[in-house]
């Protein structure tokens, strides 16, 4: 479609923790900067800027954007930021991506930063600014209640049990122990999960991700600039993103079909016609355990209902033949919502190039597809990389 | 990365160092008020439940009712072509048993948040809570009636009605 290829060239990331001393700014400057001496960049070398950063709310800083953009490197240059609540992670990566293979810019710094730990006590709290002000937040609703709901209804249209589910839990927070940014790397047991405390049914503590601190940034250039600057460019093969409703009792919540029309439009793009063969890795969103089995059913990994099968088989785990989230996800290295989606990006930039040290999948992988969900629980980003 | 970046950056506070005061940090606790206007849609959605009736929309393209009632179909993007009067009776399309509420306290008494698919709406859902029931025996598919607000204190809002029971259907 007369697009240029577009290559990552570089990727830097913070730690992930409950609070960080530093500010969201001073974040984004920390990733931004570890992402340019990564591939020997600096500033001047960038196009344009691309940012990401989720909810206003937790912050309370109008135009969060614009308030971060020194810390992204935005001086003076062009600059968007990309807003779709937990999708942004990946939205931007694919927002970056066009800035590039339009022809417009030759390189584009992607940041995306979250600090979460600005609203008190606890970010939670601000999320009820995410539901309809007239039908939904006047009940009092926490977001958990939507996460247990979706959970609910996903179990019950495959009679999937919740130790079916506890199982990712288990798996990403092991993988996270590799990850030198990880939040809550732990070995934990299916048991654990079970035993958790019940925040809201089938939801237990144990299902879900911590909320974070933290900021990742990458660099990506087109094809005739990324030759210069690497041997190994990972190309960006395939981009897509959909929004469905916001009424959610117009939808049912059994599976995300918003997620497969992204995953659709690009494995169109990367001519993947079979994901559940062709693809080496995938980094399904997961602030929840549950959210890594539906979300990995829209991208078309395997068909509805049987995501479980594949886990309980081992073919998700780091030595699978498939696995989802070797990162460690959002239930292991943190969930920096907008910073989270970017860091399953840089994942796949790290694995496809052989540089994930201790988290390296066996059998040089190929081919990945990283995804983010979120914003009112109706949003599908999903990018395709390859080597 | 692991092998080429030795440290990574940022440092973690813990909530001690905040409640202990051991950081600077600058609080601010602003009150703001905002007034919303209901609208076409809601405006008579909020209207009838004052009422004790619920009302959606149909849009007569996709054969769609809207609920809650809306003023255009986003599918057909045109206008609705009119309203209908809906039961206050429906079918639990799935539930949670919540024991945090908003701002993540705990809470002893457990609240059962519900999405309900509204009779007469073919299949379509609101969301709302469950009571005057045992929270064991809540199921998916289970038939409920809403409980409203005695009249004079209703004031055109969700919560005119108060929540859903389990329906005795004769
Ligand atoms: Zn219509």
């Amino acid at each position: 479609m007369g697009m240029r290829k577009v290559a990552i060239v570089g990727a830097g990331m913070t730690k992930f923790m409950r609070r960080a001393h530093e500010t969201g700014k001073e974040l984004s400057w920390q990733a931004a900067k570890i992402a340019l001496d990564s591939c020997e960049l600096t500033l001047d070398d960038i196009g344009c800027v691309v940012m990401g950063t989720a909810p206003d709310a937790f912050d309370n800083i109008h135009m969060k954007g614009d308030y971060l953009g020194d810390g992204a490197g935005a001086w003076r240059k062009p600059y968007i930021r990309g807003f779709v609540g937990g999708g942004t992670g990946v939205f931007v990566a694919d927002q970056a991506w066009y800035h590039v293979a339009s022809g417009l810019f030759d390189t584009c710094l992607v940041v995306a930063e979250e600090k979460m730990s600005s609203a008190m006590p606890h970010p939670q709290g601000n999320f009820i600014t995410c539901w309809d002000m007239f039908t939904e937040s006047p009940l009092g609703p926490s977001l958990l209640w939507f996460f247990a709901w979706e959970m609910n209804r996903y179990m019950h249209a495959h009679g999937i049990t919740e130790r079916e589910i506890a199982m990712v839990s288990v798996k990403n927070k092991k993988n996270a122990m590799d990850h030198p940014a990880a939040q809550l790397p732990a070995e934990i047991t299916v048991e654990d999960v079970l035993n958790s405390e019940v925040m809201a049914w089938p939801v237990k503590r144990l299902d879900v991700s911590p909320t974070s601190d933290g900021a990742v940034a990458l660099v990506y250039a087109a094809e005739h600039v990324a030759k210069r600057i690497t041997d190994k460019p990972v190309w960006i093969e395939g981009v897509g993103w959909c929004l469905d409703t916001i009424y959610v009792g117009q939808r049912d919540l059994y599976y995300p079909k918003y997620v497969e029309y992204a995953a659709r439009q690009a494995y169109d793009m990367a001519g993947i016609k079979e994901p559940s063969k062709e693809i080496d890795i995938a980094e399904p969103y997961d602030p929840f355990d549950y959210k890594e089995l539906h979300n990995a059913e829209g991208l078309l990994l395997c068909g509805k209902g049987e995501a479980p099968k594949l886990l309980a088989d081992g073919v998700t785990q780091r030595t699978g033949r498939q696995p989802w989230c070797p990162s460690g996800g959002a239930l292991g290295v943190g969930n920096a919502i907008a910073a989270t989606g970017l860091m399953k990006v840089a994942e796949l930039f790290w694995q496809l190039r052989g540089e994930a040290g201790k988290r390296q999948v066996p059998g040089r992988p190929k081919k990945g597809v990283a995804q983010a969900w979120g914003d009112e629980m109706q949003v599908g980003s999903v990018i395709v990389l390859g080597v | 990365m692991s092998e080429k970046i030795k440290e990574l950056p940022g440092t973690p506070l813990s909530e001690k160092d905040i409640i202990e005061k051991k950081v600077l940090f600058t609080e601010w606790h602003p009150e703001f008020m905002w007034a919303w206007d209901t609208g076409i849609g809601y405006g008579r959605y909020f209207a009838e439940l004052k009422k004790g009736r619920i009302i959606g929309t149909r849009c007569n393209k996709c054969r769609r009712v809207l609920l809650p009632a809306r003023y255009f179909c986003e599918w057909c993007f045109r206008p609705v072509d009119e309203w209908v009067y809906l039961e206050d009776t429906g079918t639990v399309n799935t539930f949670s048993i919540a024991y945090t509420d908003w701002l993540a306290r705990r809470i002893k008494e457990p609240r059962i948040p519900a999405l309900i698919e509204i009779d007469g709406s073919g299949g379509v859902g609101i969301m709302h809570v469950l009571d005057e029931v045992d929270p064991k025996e809540v199921k998916i598919g289970m038939r409920v009636k809403a409980v409203w607000e005695p009249e004079e204190e209703r004031e055109g809002a969700i919560t005119d009605i108060k929540y859903w029971k389990p329906l005795k259907e004769v």
